[in-house]
């Protein structure tokens, strides 16, 4: 499977998602600057985590408007696989692929911690080599994860399996408490409405080898792989 | 030349846990009866349009396609001749 990783200015995680699709799981992967025109050959594109544009204005505001955005969206709709993480979360909302909005963290602190989330639906390209209910550990690093859509929205997307991943405690349990950022719902990851494009606060990359210590992000890659 | 004054604020239905924080600082500073504290963004810029209804289309336009973030913001803006 062929892999493209978007470099943004500013992005900081291109690196870890090309270390591991590339030398972990030895895939065919391209970087791919933001100014670049064409998607053509990959089966996969990663949106990495960083601080495109310096977060100007509002994260992903203006990364939003890069060239390669346009191609993404064609790249979407035609069926192609997007895996937007942390800052590529961001930029998926702002262009609109996916529903909702991203804001400030509810206590406004930067965190940067291993956080619990649970598998919600396994019946999708990012999840299906997980059991559902599946509870695994995942770090985050952001300021700006605390997720919000208006009900309707939000009734929509539960009704569609459009949650992939809810922050929980470690046995499971979806609690105030396991939620870091204040996001509704304890929303951790969400995809689109044909389950191809998957946003996720929480960095898989980097957690992927036993190398570091904790190796459970690799099942989504393994998902990416397998289907 | 126009220019524009715009303020961006947080919509009334979703939570701003920053003007929440403003808040509770100003109420432990002793300031008493302060309530709905909202913190915002305020962007200037000035537009070359012959006349203001054009000058408003274009900032309104430049608001809902990047200066604002529809889902959870909401916008105001003034024009003074210049």
């Amino acid at each position: 499977m062929k892999f493209g990783v978007v470099v943004f200015p500013g992005s900081n995680c291109d690196h870890d998602c090309y270390h591991v699709l590339k030398h972990v799981f030895n895939q065919p992967t391209e970087f791919v600057w933001h100014k670049d025109t064409s998607l053509k050959g990959f089966d996969c594109v990663v949106l990495p985590g960083g601080f495109s544009y310096g977060d100007y204005l509002r994260c992903g505001a203006i990364a939003k408007f890069s060239p390669i955005i346009r191609e993404v969206r064609g790249f979407a709709a035609s069926g192609g696989k997007v895996l937007g993480i942390c800052n590529g979360f961001q930029i998926l909302v702002e262009a609109g692929l996916l529903p909702g909005a991203l804001r400030r963290n509810q206590d406004l602190r930067f965190l940067c911690k291993n956080i619990h989330l649970r598998v919600e639906n396994n019946e999708t390209p990012f999840t299906r080599k997980l059991p559902k209910g599946k509870v695994l550990k995942i770090p985050i690093a952001h300021a700006e994860g605390n997720y919000y859509a208006d009900e309707k929205t939000l009734r929509e997307m539960e009704d569609n399996g459009q949650i992939l991943f809810r922050y929980a405690t470690e046995e499971g349990e979806i609690s105030e408490l396991a939620n870091p950022n204040g996001s509704l719902h304890n929303i951790a990851g969400i995809a689109n409405k044909e389950k191809n494009v998957l946003g996720m606060m929480p960095h898989p990359e980097r957690c992927a080898e036993s190398l570091l210590g904790n190796a459970d992000g690799r099942v989504i890659f393994e998902s990416i792989l397998s289907s | 030349m126009y220019k524009a004054k715009i303020y961006i604020a947080p919509k009334k239905s979703v939570l701003d846990p920053q003007g929440r924080a403003v808040q509770h600082a100003l109420e432990s500073l002793g300031f008493q009866g302060v309530d709905d504290v909202r913190v915002g963004k305020f962007v200037e810029l000035k537009v070359d349009s012959p006349d203001n209804t054009t000058a408003a289309a274009r900032v309104k336009e430049m608001c809902e396609k990047l200066l604002v973030n529809g889902v959870v913001e909401e916008y105001t803006f003034e024009l003074l001749r210049e």
